[in-house]
């Protein structure tokens, strides 16, 4: 009887105790488990992440200055073309007259002048006449063989004369004058006749044919699209927090919506000075390193941009860095009991890795991981890892 | 003087060991549901607290963004920034959807968050928080997500980069983290066929696609597909400012509703789980009242069971305190067991549930003074009925 006894006292000890254990260590009362890691010194390759899609630097939007009717397309979407070919033209109207009454204008003007010419030749030679006329007159007066009445009327020719050649002079001068005049008209006309027809300004790929034969469109109305495939790019969106640290030649990874397994190489062209402020977002524009046309302008792309590294730089893992308020710091441990200590972050990586730039020290240890939050004076208990890890 | 009650336990001890631990898996049941209960309550106010917010601003005249859907200009968080009292503000949006991982699928929130302002989860117990600014995700554990996993939402993949604890949606939905931007992408983002035929439909209203204004037709559309707005905005005061002060500005100023903490712990538990919690907790009153009403019939038969051996007792002249006390302290010995076994089984079982089950120390003391009282009251009919015994049904008769 007494052995049975001692039996169900140990029976019912081992029960408490289990009861105890469980109690303490899986409901509610149990430490807070957490995981420790230690503030590590490294380097710390940065980057910086942001998706954009590719657009061609330069996009040519072809368009006639004036509203006409479109006469002829001469090139369609996905035709190369060259600088300076003929891909549109607008309908002429009554242009190709013009042109062809300003030329015979033009000519007009080249027999004005001769008639001018001529006409000075004469009036030089009336008023060469004259004044020789007058200079013989002189002389016979002053003999006294003609009287002075004479004298005045040969005066009077020979002024005539002379004005008459001024105005000649005058004449041709108009005439030179209404020569240009006319030309620059013939010039204008021809170069209205120019602008229907529209070029390419590049050689370059057709992305677009905006209007057809027939139509009308309004001055300034794109008809043909012209990108040059080699200065695809990808306007990326940065967010702005990240974007302090970028500047022009830094390397970048592209990865392209179709191809996503393979990271393309590119570099940081230019950053925008315009930003978007709505999205809070900067534009940087990352050129492939080798020029590519298989991709297609709009398409989407994830842009990696690498930062120089930091050398020998104090990190943590960035799950470690909390806020309280408006202080930012860590949770560490003190006689397994977590104590928040205020630190100063510097960047924080894609890896995870935060930069702590005041108040830690290398191989201190910080509180990672959390089952619960945590608060001041909360008593823990460090475990490796508080979810398995799948193998 | 010996133990009568140990003696007798002893005598029987294998049907009274198994009847204490009937009892306790019973009472066990009580305390598990009490645990669905308190899990339930905890759940929303846990949603609170993850929100990390001291005010919640919303669409006017909304109980958003939790109980009603809400939707709110995202620039609006800037303007709030600017007013006097306001430490931070955050832009959030909530979405429950369903998400695929491979053949895994989870019933989630989604949430869209700005790394670094109110909304952000407080703690992870594994990766990271995020990093980039789009297609990573931080996910519950609940969820069934592991790190490095690729988690498809709508046309894009994400990449579970950290997990959570405890971060559930009032109905227990675990949560998904995402970056605000492809948060609002998710969220108001048609398919592709609906925004082909939404472009179609504009291209065709003649208001939209006038030939003489080259360019309006696409600056319109353009305009159809961006979207700026986030279900709520998360507002973390200044350690001097009255919430109640400063909701009432943005009420009164921007034309929004502005909820402070203890007004959104009320929309959530007294309105949004009101029903069901009341639900779960009427049939935790039933099931006590049931267990109790068990305890006191086992306790009750067991006595009776004994009324030959009571009234040999009484015979050799055992006093009346002598059996009161067995009969009372046999019944507190068949509670003490049934509570442990109860504790032991509940706190067992507790995490294989599939929504939170929060088990309380204090629900637990509470339900151990339950369990001694109603032993305790039960033994008194049992006493009465052996007080009454007559000592000559010893003998026979």
């Amino acid at each position: 009887m007494s052995k049975l006894k001692i039996r169900l006292i140990a029976l019912a000890a081992v029960v408490a105790g289990v009861f105890f254990w469980v109690v303490t260590t899986q409901g509610p009362l149990a430490a807070v488990k957490v995981t420790v890691d230690k503030a590590g010194v490294g380097d710390l390759s940065n980057a910086v992440f942001g998706v954009g899609s590719i657009e061609a630097r330069r996009s040519y939007n072809l368009a006639p200055t004036i509203t006409s009717r479109i006469a002829r397309v001469l090139v369609d979407q996905g035709d190369p073309v060259k600088a300076g070919q003929l891909v549109a033209e607008m309908d002429p109207v009554d242009l190709d007259a013009r042109v062809l009454s300003s030329q015979q204008a033009a000519e007009r003007a080249v027999y004005g002048i001769r008639v001018a010419e001529a006409q000075l030749a004469e009036a030089q030679s009336r008023a060469k006449t004259a004044s020789a006329a007058y200079e013989r007159f002189a002389g016979l007066r002053t003999g006294g063989f003609v009287s002075q009445e004479m004298l005045d009327a040969k005066l009077h020719e020979k002024n005539a004369a002379q004005a008459a050649e001024a105005a000649a002079t005058a004449a041709l001068a108009s005439a030179h004058l209404d020569q240009a005049r006319v030309n620059a008209d013939a010039s204008g006309v021809g170069k209205l006749r120019a602008q229907t027809r529209l070029l390419s300004p590049v050689a370059g790929i057709v992305t677009a044919r905006l209007a057809e034969p027939g139509a009308t469109v309004v001055a300034g109305q794109s008809v043909i699209q012209v990108v040059d495939p080699a200065s695809l790019w990808v306007k990326t969106r940065i967010e702005q927090k990240q974007a302090g640290l970028i500047r022009s030649g830094q390397n970048a990874d592209i990865v392209l919506r179709s191809q996503p397994q393979t990271a393309i190489p590119g570099t940081v062209k230019r950053i925008e000075l315009l930003g978007d402020t709505i999205t809070e977002e900067r534009m940087v524009d990352v050129a492939f390193a080798a020029p590519r046309v298989d991709a297609a302008v709009g398409e989407l792309a994830e842009v990696t941009i690498k930062l120089p590294q930091l050398q020998q730089a104090l990190s943590i893992p960035s799950a470690a860095v909390k806020r309280q308020g408006q202080q930012e710091g860590v949770w560490v441990l003190q006689d397994k009991r977590v104590q928040f200590q205020a630190v100063k972050s510097g960047l924080s990586t894609l890896a995870g890795r935060t930069q702590i730039l005041e108040g830690l020290a290398a191989g201190d240890e910080v509180i990672v991981y959390s089952q619960q939050p945590l608060s001041a004076g909360l008593k823990v208990k460090v475990v490796d890892e508080i979810v398995r890890s799948k193998p | 003087m010996i133990n009568l009650a140990g003696r007798d336990i002893l005598h029987g001890w294998g049907k009274f060991l198994f009847t204490g631990i009937g009892l306790g898996l019973l009472i066990g049941v009580t305390l598990t549901m009490a645990g669905v209960y308190r899990g339930m309550v905890d759940d929303a106010e846990v949603m609170i607290d993850n929100a990390g917010a001291d005010l919640w601003v919303v669409q006017q005249d909304t109980l958003g963004p939790y109980a009603e859907p809400s939707s709110v200009r995202d620039d609006v968080a800037r303007d709030l920034l600017g007013q006097r009292g306001i430490a931070q503000a955050g832009n959030v949006t909530y979405l429950t959807m369903q998400v695929s991982q491979g053949s895994k699928e989870a019933r989630v929130m989604l949430v869209g968050y700005e790394p670094g302002k109110p909304g952000e989860p407080e703690y992870l117990v594994a990766g990271r928080p995020l990093a980039r600014a789009h297609y990573e995700a931080l996910a519950d554990i609940k969820t069934g997500f592991a790190l490095g996993e690729q988690v498809r939402i709508r046309r894009h993949d994400y990449t579970v980069v950290g997990l959570t604890r405890r971060m559930v949606s009032s109905s227990g939905d675990p949560m998904l983290f995402i970056p605000l931007k492809d948060a609002q992408e998710v969220q108001f983002l048609k398919d592709n066929d609906a925004l082909l035929n939404e472009r179609a439909r504009t291209a065709s209203n003649p208001a939209f696609n006038r030939p003489n204004v080259p360019g309006l037709l696409e600056a319109v559309q353009a305009s159809q597909a961006a979207s700026h707005f986030v279900n709520a905005v998360l507002l973390r005061l200044q350690p001097e400012a009255d919430a109640q002060a400063v909701a009432g500005e943005i009420r009164r100023w921007q034309h929004l509703q502005a909820y402070t903490r203890a007004q959104m712990e009320d929309i959530l538990v007294a309105r949004l789980i009101a029903t069901s919690a009341k639900q779960i907790f009427m049939f935790l009153v039933i099931l006590a009242i049931v267990s109790a009403a068990i305890v006191a019939f086992i306790i009750y038969t067991m006595t009776l069971n004994k009324i030959r051996e009571i009234a040999v007792l009484k015979l050799i002249g055992a006093t009346n305190r002598t059996i009161s006390s067995m009969i009372l302290q046999q019944a507190l010995g068949l509670g003490l067991i049934g509570f442990m076994v109860g504790k032991l089984a509940a706190t067992f079982w507790a995490p294989l549930f599939p929504k939170y089950v929060l088990l309380l120390p204090g629900d637990a003391i509470k339900g151990f003074a339950l369990v001694m009282l109603m032993c305790a009251l039960a033994s008194t009919f049992a006493i009465r009925a052996a007080l009454r015994v007559d000592p000559a049904t010893a003998i026979g008769g």
